[in-house]
């Protein structure tokens, strides 16, 4: 249960308008405190447990998402939070989006919402929690997200 | 011998995603170069496929945290090529929202860059203050971040009794609480100590290199579209720029602290003088023609430039956001600063890279 009692998470910013950014931010704080769950923010992914992605992914910051997934040590979960991280949201069409996060890498569990509340956030983590307690007892390995050079749009 | 340091785009400090390539000699700056393009989604070539009035969403979600005061300025600048008066009652609205958008902002800037130079008790001083304007907003517009109180024609909601006498009751709690901010902002030895003469940008250099914003008032340059632009209403409402003539990271704060004062008498000020009326026009046609709507966001001048072809659909959009307008001067006072100094320097234009890229 060691694991689960203190998750460290790494806010991964892509393609965000701000909005999910500064509500994941909000959760930290007094007001909704994610630390009574033993939840941190860090800024490296090499210490990090979970990790809360915001935003859509494109053509730039495709390669920089995969290389952050790449560092987070096993056992490893994605929560992917907002409209724009789980489907492309409203800029799905927008000719320099790939889409959601998990036409990238695997997520695990999605919070909907433009922006979703920070209560739905901390809901999320707690459900990002008891899989990532999962993985650690089947022994459940992330695979390594190939980088390719940079990604084009086929059209392009 | 000099290196090369990568700054961004992942970094503790920076809540977006920003890469500066930074040339080192020792451990002082002598060049910065920046590399933009990880938040670009491409709004501005979006819009072909919405109509006129779909669009205001768009440009709401341009940035999540002026979020109000892009939807503003958009549908100002489309009511232009409309040519249409409307409701005073809508435009008071407008003001309320956009100032109150502006107190969440600079609080919200206040706490991170605390935060920037390690005062994590300040951060959440400053974010567990703005959280009683965040609800006050969700009571009004229903959403906390995206409030979409703006639409072509007028406001889309209305504000009631009840909502007035929240604001003003969450004005009241959150002045005093700004007066207990300020004391620790002006006075406190760590802020000063990390602020007082870093990064001074002169007044000449802040005006050549096309500043805008507080950026700019922190230069002593008296600059603020809400006195200048097309805006009349606030020339009604007795507002003042707050102009701090040092040009340093201490006055910047400075600026922005002072500001939330001049925010809440200005909404105070609407409230008081609030119209009864409509709250919007019906609009008929399509937008011809061109025009350019220019407001003061929190982070400076955004300058809106539409062009109708008679469709539903506007022909062009472009957007100059403030940020954009201040990279170039960050880039020239970057040069003699201490590494451990470029993430606070780079915190006190309050970058917004996901409006500058869209």
């Amino acid at each position: 249960m060691t694991l689960a009692k203190s998750p460290w998470i790494i806010h991964v910013n892509v393609n965000s308008c701000n909005g999910c950014d500064i509500e994941v931010v909000a959760c930290l704080t007094p007001l909704y405190d994610a630390e009574r769950f033993g939840v941190l923010n860090i800024g490296t992914p090499k210490q990090a447990d979970i990790m809360v992605v915001t935003g859509s992914v494109n053509y730039k910051n495709v390669n920089v998402l995969k290389n952050l997934y790449n560092q987070v040590p096993d056992p490893k979960v994605v929560l992917a939070v907002g409209a724009c991280a789980s489907t492309g949201g409203i800029f799905h069409d927008c000719y320099n989006v790939i889409g959601g996060v998990d036409q990238v890498i695997p997520v695990d569990a999605y919070v909907p919402g433009c922006c979703p509340r920070p209560e739905a956030i901390l809901d999320g983590v707690v459900a990002a929690l008891s899989i990532l307690e999962n993985k650690k007892k089947g022994n459940v390995k992330g695979k390594e997200v190939k980088m390719k050079g940079n990604e084009v749009p086929s059209n392009a | 011998m000099t290196t090369v340091i990568p700054f961004g785009p992942q970094h503790p400090v920076l809540p977006e995603p920003v890469s500066l390539k930074l040339e080192l000699d020792n451990d002082v700056v002598i060049g910065a170069l920046p590399s933009l393009g990880y938040v670009h989604r491409g709004l501005e070539k979006f819009i072909d496929t919405k109509d006129y009035n779909q669009t205001t969403y768009i440009c709401e979600r341009i940035c999540g945290i002026c979020s109000a005061l892009h939807g503003i300025t958009y549908t100002m600048a489309v009511e232009k090529l409309f040519d249409v008066e409307i409701p005073e009652r809508a435009m008071y609205i407008r003001v309320i929202v956009g100032e109150l958008n502006r107190v969440h902002s600079h609080l919200l800037w206040l706490g991170l860059f605390a935060d920037g130079f390690g005062f994590e008790s300040l951060f959440y001083e400053c974010w567990k203050y703005r959280e009683a304007v965040l609800d006050v907003l969700e009571k009004i517009t229903g959403n906390r971040v995206i409030h979409s109180i703006s639409k072509v024609g007028g406001a889309s909601k209305d504000l009631t009794k009840e909502h007035i006498d929240l604001i003003l009751k969450m004005l009241d709690t959150v002045e005093s609480q700004v007066k207990d901010l300020e004391k620790v902002f002006i006075n406190n030895y760590t802020v000063k100590q990390r602020t007082v003469g870093l990064a001074t940008m002169s007044k000449q250099l802040a005006y050549e290199a096309g500043t805008v914003g507080p950026t700019l008032r922190g230069s002593g340059v008296h600059s603020d579209l809400r006195e200048e632009a097309d805006w009349d209403i606030y020339k009604d409402l007795g507002f003042k720029a707050v102009v701090e003539k040092d040009g340093d990271c201490y006055s910047r704060t400075k600026v922005r602290v002072f500001e939330l004062y001049e925010s809440i008498k200005l909404i105070r000020n609407a409230i008081s003088k609030l119209p009864n009326g409509e709250i919007a026009t019906p609009i008929k046609g399509s937008p011809t023609g061109e025009a350019i709507m220019r407001t003061e966001q929190p982070r400076g001048e955004v300058v809106y430039y539409v062009k109708g072809n008679g469709t539903k659909n506007l022909e062009r959009l472009k957007i100059r956001t403030p940020t954009f307008a201040n990279i170039p001067s960050l880039l020239l006072t970057l040069p003699g600063i201490k590494l451990a100094d470029v993430p606070i320097v780079v915190l006190t234009i309050d970058p917004c890279i996901s409006c500058t890229e869209r």
